[in-house]
């Protein structure tokens, strides 16, 4: 199965990066989910939680705050000014 | 004691104390350079997501937006120079004001009118010694910058691209500021920030897919552009600070080897100064029996 290449990253650091299965974000219209062979798009990113199940281990939850990000060919980037890691 | 010893001593005393200085502004200065350069290199994951969405967007040029319309005859440019708060960084805020400078010349030249913006006290000093006006300044921890400077920053200039010209506006907004090439060379350089001029590595020079814009092409362009624009603000700012903390060391390293060389050469002369008074002291003594004894 095609996997995601997730990357995240903050305005003075990057946050996270691996192959994951999904990603839900929050858009201004609202939760976007994305699954491998996502068509190319550009959302812009309220704050609120992300969720990414990455191919190994327990879902990665992190609180973001403003930014965007984008779906190209399976790679993601999520761009957030604030994005910090939810334990 | 005679009084030419004094001097020298004096002097060597004070040169000492100075060489202390400098020592631990050296050590200080290299210590965080690297923290700087760490920063810098931080912050290019950031840098290089929003250039190639960006670039993404850009390359979609059906999208009419103010921040990529272009101005045939620009009549007015926005040029924020990034110098340093303290001095003591050699010929670093020189170079970057002697750049700004030949930039506005060339401005002038063009018969575009300049509106500075300054960041770093040491422009401010240059602009207020010679009366000259500009239109906003940022001061403060030049050395270590933070993410809220850069997002006021990015925020003022984008806000005054936008007006209109005859309100005020800018067509162009300007970039000089210190590029840190390695440890011993840094470039004071020129960057032009807007209107858009994407740029891109090589790597990522294919066909960018064709995106789909959540909610709109111009809300994700209003979110994307600023954002730009800020970070590149803070990522010059980030190797401003890694290249004022690289000058101040070279600054020090030398100021220090000139108190070594200093110390040494009035250690010299003062050794001079005191063999002189005791030989003066010896031949007085000498004379002066003599003429007892042949008396």
């Amino acid at each position: 199965m095609a996997t995601l290449d997730v990357q995240v990253v903050a305005a003075d650091h990057a946050v996270w990066s691996g192959e994951a299965k999904s990603l839900t974000g929050r858009t201004v219209d609202g939760d976007m989910g994305i699954l491998p062979g996502h068509t190319p798009v550009l959302a812009v990113l309220a704050e609120g939680e992300l969720t990414i199940e990455p191919v190994e281990g327990g879902a990665v939850k992190a609180h973001v705050k403003g930014g965007f990000f984008s779906v190209d060919e399976d790679r993601v980037t999520v761009v957030a000014d604030e994005a910090d890691i939810a334990d | 004691m005679g009084a030419q010893i004094r001097v020298y001593r004096d002097k060597i005393r004070s040169t000492s104390s100075m060489k202390k200085i400098f020592k631990a502004m050296e050590l200080i200065a290299t210590a965080r350079v690297g923290k700087a350069r760490s920063h810098a290199e931080a912050s290019t994951p950031y840098a290089e997501a929003i250039t190639r969405a960006v670039a993404a967007v850009a390359a979609q040029n059906d999208i009419d937006h103010v921040l990529t319309q272009k101005v045939d005859q620009p009549q007015r440019a926005a040029v924020l120079v990034l110098a340093s708060d303290r001095g003591l960084a050699g010929a670093y805020s020189t170079n970057v004001i002697k750049q700004s400078e030949s930039l506005l010349a060339r401005l002038k030249h063009d018969e575009v009118e300049v509106r500075p913006y300054l960041y770093g006290r040491k422009v401010q000093a240059f602009y207020d010694f010679r009366s000259r006006e500009y239109e906003q300044v940022w001061t403060g921890n030049t050395d270590s910058p933070v993410v809220e400077t850069a997002k006021d920053i990015g925020r003022t200039l984008v806000d005054r691209f936008i007006q209109p010209t005859d309100e005020g506006g800018v067509d162009e907004i300007y970039l000089v500021f210190t590029e840190f090439q390695s440890m011993v060379t840094q470039e004071p350089v020129v960057k032009r920030l807007l209107p858009l001029a994407v740029v891109e590595s090589e790597q990522n020079k294919g066909v960018h897919p064709l995106y789909e814009f959540e909610p709109s092409p111009e809300e994700v362009l209003d979110a994307l552009l600023p954002k730009y624009i800020e970070s590149r603000i803070f990522s010059a700012m980030l190797e401003a600070a890694a290249s004022e903390l690289a000058a101040r060391q070279k600054a020090m390293k030398s100021a220090g080897d000139n108190a070594n060389d200093l110390i040494q050469k009035y250690t010299l002369l003062r050794n001079n100064a005191r063999q002189a008074e005791i030989t003066q002291e010896l031949s007085e003594l000498i004379a002066g029996a003599d003429a007892l004894a042949s008396s």
